[in-house]
C-alpha cells in the first residue's frame, strides 16, 4: 500500500461525506455504498487506485489480520501458554506448541515473563478478534535489547517508504537496527547516541507525520550524521 | 401556558434578550485533539457551554457481561463538573447525567458501524465544564468530532441541536432564561448528510406546526454547525508544506 503522494493535493474527508457517484467504482476501505453514492466512514485522505475508491485514515486503531509481524509484551503467563499485548483491543495467545523453544508443561515462565517483548507473526484471526500468534519463523525472537517505541498505525508506510526504502535510508542515517511492526511499535537496537538520535526521529514523526515533513527531516538527518 | 407570564424573553424591536434574532444560534467553535493521552477528542463551545469529549478504544468490553458477539458496544458517561454551573453540582451520577449517557449512546449507536469490532467497547466521556442550557447538544456534537479524530469509522456524524418555544414564538438555540422560562424545548440529533434524526426530545408542547418550524431552525443550525466540525477536523490535519 503507497501513500499516493504523487503531484495534486489530496482532499480530506469527514465521516459521513459524499465522497461521489459509485458508478463503475467499487467501495474501499473507509467507504461504503449507499443509495449509488460512495460515503467516508472515516477521517482521512481519499484514495483512487484501480476503480477501487477508498479513504487513508489519518487516525486509526490498530486491527490484527494474519500474517502481521508484530512487536507484542507479554500479558500474563499461564502454565502452558502466554497472552501477549499486541497494540489492539484484545489480548493475542501464544500457545508454547508455537513457541520456539522446547517448552515444558509449566515452565512457560522461564522463557518469557510478564513484560518481555517478542517479536511474533499472526498466525490467524476470528471473526470475534481471538488471535494466536506464532514465533516460529525466520527472525522471530525474544527481543532481550534495544527499546521498543510506537508510532500511530497509519504512519507505519510513511516510515517504511515504498519497498522499505525510507527505513533503509532511516537505518543508515541513524546506524541502528530497526524493526517496524504491523502493530505500531518499533524496535530500535544501537549505541545510546545512535538510539537516542533514532528516537529523536520517530518522536518528529509522530508529531508532523501527517504532514509532509517527515521526509525533510530524514534528508536533515542524513546530511548532518554524512558529514561526521 | 407557560406558568411566568410575567417573565419577558422578546425584545419590543422583535430580538431576544441577548439581542440575537429568533432563528440565530449563539456562536460556536470547535476544536479536534485537545487532548493528548486520548485516542480522540474535541472540545465544543456553544455560547457559554463547553463541553469536552474524550474516545478511547475499541478495547475489549469489560465487564464480560457488556459484550455483544456481533457488534462493539458504546460506553458513554456524560458528566457535569461541579463547577459548571451557579449551583454546585454533586459530583457523581445522577438521575439527569444517566439519562443523558443513554440518549447519547443510543444515538451514537446508530451511525457508528459498531459491527465492525464485535466484543469491544468504545468509551465516549463527555465532560461539561460549563453550561447554559444545551449541553446535551454540545456534549453530542463533541463526541462525534472526538469519534471522528480517534478514525472509528461512521456512516455519518451526528450534530445536536435545539430549538424552542417563548413567548408563543418558535426560536432557535434556547438560552439559560429562554430554557428555564420559555414553553418548549426540542433537542434532536440530526445527522447532516442525510438529514436524518438519531435522537429526538421534547420538553413542554408544540404544535404541529410549531414543530415543523422549530425543525426547520434545527435543520438549518446542524448544517451550519456540521461545517464548523468539519472546519475543525480539517483544521487538525492540515499538511505542511512539502
Amino acid at each position: 500500500m503507497s501513500k499516493g503522494q504523487v503531484g495534486a493535493e489530496q482532499r480530506l474527508v469527514t465521516p459521513g461525506m459524499v465522497i461521489g457517484p459509485s458508478s463503475g467504482k467499487r467501495a474501499g476501505t473507509g467507504t461504503i455504498a449507499e443509495n449509488n453514492e460512495f460515503i467516508a466512514t472515516r477521517l482521512g485522505w481519499l484514495n483512487e487506485q484501480n476503480d477501487v475508491i477508498s479513504v487513508l485514515p489519518i487516525n486509526s486503531a490498530y486491527m490484527p489480520r494474519s500474517g502481521d509481524l508484530v512487536i507484542g509484551f507479554v500479558a500474563e503467563v499461564r502454565n502452558n501458554l502466554w497472552f501477549f499485548d499486541v497494540n489492539g483491543p484484545f489480548q493475542a495467545l501464544l500457545p508454547m506448541s508455537l513457541a520456539p523453544w522446547k517448552v515444558e508443561f509449566g515452565s512457560t515462565r522461564q522463557h518469557l515473563g510478564i513484560g518481555d517483548a517478542a517479536l511474533a507473526r499472526i498466525q490467524e484471526v476470528d471473526e470475534t478478534h481471538n488471535m494466536v500468534l506464532t514465533m516460529k519463523g525466520v527472525g522471530l525472537r525474544r527481543l532481550n535489547e534495544g527499546a521498543v517505541v510506537s508510532i500511530p498505525v497509519n504512519l507505519i508506510d510513511t516510515v517504511r517508504g515504498q519497498n522499505n526504502a525510507m527505513l533503509s535510508r532511516i537505518r543508515d542515517a541513524t546506524n541502528c537496527r530497526i524493526i517496524v511492526g504491523d502493530n505500531g511499535r518499533v524496535w530500535i537496537h544501537g549505541d545510546a547516541t545512535d538510539m537516542h538520535v533514532a528516537r529523536q526521529l520517530i518522536q518528529t514523526l509522530n508529531e508532523e507525520g501527517h504532514k509532509n515533513t517527515f521526509q525533510g527531516a530524514v534528508e536533515a538527518l542524513e546530511n548532518e550524521r554524512g558529514e561526521h | 401556558m407557560g406558568g411566568y407570564g410575567d417573565v419577558k424573553l422578546l425584545r419590543e424591536d422583535g430580538k431576544r434578550l441577548d439581542g440575537r434574532a429568533i432563528d440565530e444560534m449563539r456562536p460556536v467553535t470547535i476544536e479536534a485533539g485537545v487532548l493528548p493521552a486520548a485516542d480522540g477528542s474535541a472540545m465544543v463551545t456553544h455560547g457559554l457551554n463547553v463541553a469536552v469529549a474524550a474516545v478511547y478504544g475499541p478495547m475489549e468490553a469489560h465487564p464480560r457481561k457488556i459484550q455483544r458477539q456481533d457488534r462493539a458496544v458504546i460506553d458513554v458517561r456524560y458528566n457535569m463538573a461541579p463547577f459548571s454551573t451557579g449551583d454546585r453540582i454533586r459530583p457523581g451520577f445522577n438521575r439527569r447525567s444517566r439519562e443523558i449517557s443513554k440518549v447519547t449512546a443510543e444515538s451514537l449507536e446508530s451511525v457508528v458501524l459498531v459491527e465492525r469490532y464485535p466484543r469491544s467497547k468504545i468509551r465516549v466521556e463527555i465532560e461539561i465544564l460549563a453550561a447554559e442550557a444545551g449541553t446535551r447538544c454540545a456534549g453530542i456534537t463533541a463526541a462525534s468530532v472526538a469519534l471522528a479524530d480517534a478514525g472509528i469509522p461512521m456512516r455519518d456524524m451526528i450534530v445536536g441541536v435545539a430549538s424552542g418555544k417563548i413567548e408563543d414564538t418558535v426560536v432557535l438555540d434556547l438560552d439559560k432564561a429562554e430554557d428555564n422560562y420559555g414553553q418548549a424545548d426540542l433537542p434532536v440529533g440530526i445527522l447532516p448528510n442525510t438529514g436524518e434524526i438519531a435522537f429526538l426530545q421534547m420538553d413542554g408542547d408544540l404544535s404541529i406546526d410549531e414543530y415543523n418550524l422549530a425543525m426547520e431552525y434545527n435543520h438549518k443550525a446542524a448544517k451550519e454547525i456540521h461545517e464548523i466540525m468539519v472546519d475543525a477536523l480539517k483544521r487538525r490535519y492540515e499538511r505542511g508544506e512539502a
